[in-house]
Parts: C-alpha cells; sequence; structure tokens
C-alpha cells in the first residue's frame, strides 16, 4: 500500500485522539490514556477503574456491592477447583503445566512469546496444558474452562497487572490490537474507542459505557445476562456483534491481540477476578 | 477483497432481519391506521425508535421516546438547524459529512435503513 493512503486512514482513525499520536509507544500511550480518563473522571479513586461502570456510577454500585455479598461466581470456583486437582489420564495435574505458584499464573499472562512470535492467554495455557497431555481441547467462552479460569483468577486476586512489550515482534502484536481497538467496524461503524473512550460514562440507550482502563482485571466475568461465566473473548465478540460486525473466533489472533492492548493498558492495577457485571 | 466479502454478507444478514422486522411493523402500522389515521409521522416514529433500525433513541433525546441515552444533543427544533430538509437528511445517510470520526451510524450508506425508511424518519424528525 502506499504511503499516503496509509497515512489518510491513519488520520482518520485516530484523528480526535489528543493522546494517540501515531509514534507513540506503548509507554506514551498508556500515560497518555490514563491521563486522559484521569482527567474525565477525577472522582474515581485510585485503582478504582477494575471495578468498570460500577466505579463511575454510584447508584447501580450499590446493588453490585449487595450481590458481591454472595457472589453469583462462587460456585464456578469451586467448581473449577476441584477441576484443576482433577488428574489427567496420565497421572499428571495442570499444577504440572505452570511453573509459576498458583497465586502467580493469573497476573503472568497475557504475555508476548517471542519464539513462537503469539499472544499467550491464560485460556491458551490451560488448553495448551490440555493437548500436552492428551487431553482434548475444552471450549473457549464458558464452561470448564471459564471455571479454571476463574478459579486461577481467584488465587491471584490483589497482584498488579504487568504486561510487558519489550522486543519488535512484542511491538507489533501491540499496534495490531491498538489498530483493532480504534478501528471503526460493523454496519453501525462504531469502534471499541467510540464506546470505551470517547463516550465512556455517557448512557447508550439504558447502559452506562465503562471504560477500557480495568477491561481485563476481573475476568472471567459472571453477567447476569448470560447467566453463566464468560470468559474475556466470549465479551469481546458480543461488543463486535452489537455493531453488527462478524465477531472474531476465541483466541483468534485479533482477539489475542487486543486482549494483549487492552491488558497494557491496564498496567498497574489490580486484578480482582472472577468478577460479576450485569 | 475478503473484507468486502465479509461488509456485504454482513450487510446482507442485517438487511433480512431489517426486511422481517419491516414486515411486522407495517402489519402493525396498517391496523393502528384504521384507528388513527390522523398520525402522519407514525411510521417515522417507529423506524426512529425501533432497535433494529434507527434506534436513534440509543444517543439522542426524542419527545415521546423512553429510556434515551445521553451521547448526542437533543433532536429538537431542527428547523432551526437545518433551515434545508435534505442537509438533515444528507447527516443522516452520512453523518461522517460533518464528522469524520462521528460514533454515528451512516445509517444510508451502511444500508441501515433504506432510502424510503430514511425519508420517513427524517419527515418524523424535522417535525419536532
Ligand atoms: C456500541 C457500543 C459499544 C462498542 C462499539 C463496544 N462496546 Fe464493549 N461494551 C458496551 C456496553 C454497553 C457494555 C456493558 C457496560 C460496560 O461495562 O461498559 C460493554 C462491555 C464491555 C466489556 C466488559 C466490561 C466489564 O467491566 O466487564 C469489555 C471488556 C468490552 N466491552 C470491550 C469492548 C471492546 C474490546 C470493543 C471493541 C471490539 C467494544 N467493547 C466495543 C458497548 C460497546
Ligand atoms: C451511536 C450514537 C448515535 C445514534 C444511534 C444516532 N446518532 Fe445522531 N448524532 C450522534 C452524535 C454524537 C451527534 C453529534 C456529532 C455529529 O454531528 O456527528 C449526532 C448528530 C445528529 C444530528 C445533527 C444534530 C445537529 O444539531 O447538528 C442529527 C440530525 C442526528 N444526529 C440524527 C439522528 C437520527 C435521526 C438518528 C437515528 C436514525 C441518529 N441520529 C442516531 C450520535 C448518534
Amino acid at each position: 500500500m502506499n504511503k499516503v493512503t496509509k497515512i489518510i486512514a491513519t488520520s482518520v482513525v485516530f484523528g480526535l485522539l489528543p493522546f494517540a499520536t501515531v509514534q507513540a509507544s506503548p509507554d506514551e500511550d498508556l500515560k497518555a490514556l490514563q491521563g486522559f480518563f484521569e482527567k474525565k473522571f477525577p472522582d474515581v479513586k485510585d485503582g478504582d477503574f477494575i471495578n468498570g461502570v460500577y466505579a463511575i456510577d454510584e447508584k447501580s454500585r450499590e446493588q453490585w456491592e449487595e450481590m458481591e455479598e454472595m457472589p453469583p461466581y462462587e460456585l464456578a470456583v469451586d467448581e473449577g477447583k476441584e477441576l484443576w486437582a482433577k488428574k489427567f489420564g496420565n497421572g499428571k495435574t495442570y499444577a504440572d503445566c505452570f511453573k509459576q505458584d498458583l497465586a502467580d499464573i493469573r497476573v503472568a499472562y497475557p504475555y508476548h512469546d517471542e519464539d513462537k512470535d503469539d499472544i499467550m492467554t491464560l485460556e491458551g495455557a490451560i488448553n495448551s496444558c490440555r493437548k500436552d497431555n492428551d487431553e482434548k481441547p475444552l471450549k473457549w467462552k464458558k464452561g470448564k474452562l471459564a471455571k479454571l479460569s476463574a478459579y486461577i483468577a481467584f488465587e491471584g486476586r490483589g497482584k498488579k497487572i504487568d504486561v510487558k512489550v519489550e522486543t519488535d515482534k512484542a511491538k507489533a502484536w501491540y499496534e495490531e490490537g491498538k489498530t483493532f481497538f480504534y478501528a471503526k467496524r460493523g454496519q453501525l461503524n462504531m469502534a471499541c474507542a467510540d464506546c470505551h473512550v470517547y463516550y465512556s460514562g455517557n448512557m447508550i440507550r439504558g447502559d452506562l459505557l465503562s471504560p477500557t482502563l480495568g477491561h481485563t482485571s476481573h475476568f472471567p466475568v459472571y453477567r447476569s445476562k448470560w447467566g453463566s461465566l464468560g470468559t474475556l473473548h466470549r465479551r469481546y465478540g458480543g461488543c463486535n456483534k452489537q455493531v453488527r460486525a462478524k465477531p472474531f473466533k476465541a483466541q483468534s489472533r485479533q482477539y489475542k491481540a487486543l486482549e494483549y492492548f487492552e491488558a497494557y493498558m491496564s498496567n498497574g492495577l489490580e486484578l480482582n477476578g472472577p468478577g460479576s457485571r450485569k | 477483497m475478503r473484507k468486502n466479502i465479509r461488509l456485504i454478507t454482513g450487510a446482507a444478514s442485517a438487511l433480512a432481519i431489517a426486511g422481517a422486522v419491516a414486515f411486522f411493523s407495517n402489519i402493525a402500522i396498517a391496523e393502528g391506521d384504521k384507528k388513527a389515521a390522523s398520525d402522519e409521522h407514525k411510521e417515522g416514529k417507529a423506524l426512529a425508535f425501533d432497535r433494529k433500525k434507527g434506534n436513534c433513541l440509543a444517543c439522542h433525546i426524542i419527545k415521546g421516546g423512553e429510556m434515551a441515552g445521553n451521547i448526542a444533543p437533543p433532536l429538537m427544533m431542527m428547523k432551526a438547524r437545518f433551515p434545508k430538509k435534505k442537509d438533515m437528511k444528507a447527516k443522516i445517510v452520512d453523518p461522517r459529512i460533518t464528522k469524520p470520526n462521528t460514533i454515528m451510524p451512516p445509517f444510508g450508506a451502511h444500508s441501515v435503513m433504506s432510502d424510503s425508511e430514511i425519508d420517513k424518519v427524517v419527515d418524523f424528525i424535522y417535525s419536532l
């Protein structure tokens, strides 16, 4: 593609973004975006963005806090714990696949694997573990995989998100996720950033829009709308469908890049999964 | 190339759904007409409020609509804003003409509604 069209395309996407200059490093993007949200929501206390819309809406926060006293994901965490301990056909367990202590697993993902040049997600690592032990992979968006993820998230609560983008290859994944996030898509022609940056804090019909900061901190999530637990990529698919775009598959290249970008933007925030949402 | 195909299939299936919705709402309107033939903007209003069509309420406050979002300016006194009706229509067909990065969907340019549906919405909005 020639340079001129490329520049035009980018300036349409980033045109109104004071902070997302084309040449910015991930670190500059991070500072600019976090600064943007601090200004936009001056009342949100340090670190509270992990609570999504409840960080910016007192009324629904009260109901949510009541719900969290008897968390709807509690049973799923227990089931995840059983699954985690259950032996594979060969006598091994998940614990044999992960080199970290249980409490350090959640915070280790997502990361860029330089040799494979791929983004490793927690869900991806769980299914790789099964494959390495001759077990069938689990479905990506809900069910057993989400329960295992919930248990690992629960045990890993309180650690701070610390995603690294250090090499050129990692930077390319980051850029891919960033471009996806700011690009218009679907018949309704909306970007993630339209709803979760520019108009976050506004109502779209009956729904308050959350800031992207903290989006990855609390997954998997129990959503009352789903009536079950779902992974981050399940949610991504739902948000693509809302704008009548064809969703990508869970763990597709596109969603891994998106997770890498969104998680990087939440660096410094605490992990608080699993979560519950409307 | 790939992208185009995807866009077209997306649009086609959306149109299929849209078609079904239009079909049902036409019946409703035909029956409504017998009762109250006087309300000339009824169809345009229904299209503007329908979540599968205009869904203008997602972002705009409009008189007579409930649970409106607050992303965009209220749609009122449109004659003062747009002395020429066709300018307002152009904005709804493709809002990017005045604001390239707008969140507002290009209702005509992306075939969210047909031209005649947009005309009905325009007549309704322009009456506010
Ligand atoms: C048309 C508006 C719209 C667009 C575009 C959109 N979303 Fe959403 N999104 C919502 C709404 C509404 C919710 C539910 C309320 C909330 O938490 O923001 C939501 C929720 C989410 C959540 C869960 C937040 C939480 O606290 O659990 C994530 C993650 C998310 N969106 C990511 C994305 C990504 C990534 C994209 C782009 C691929 C995107 N969204 C595009 C409207 C949108
Ligand atoms: C997802 C959000 C969204 C939806 C849905 C939406 N709009 Fe908008 N609309 C906006 C925003 C934001 C603006 C102001 C910025 C701009 O000019 O694009 C706007 C501006 C307008 C304007 C120009 C107002 C002025 O005073 O300049 C008109 C007219 C309008 N919209 C009509 C409609 C109609 C009719 C529908 C439904 C068929 C609709 N909009 C649906 C977001 C939306």
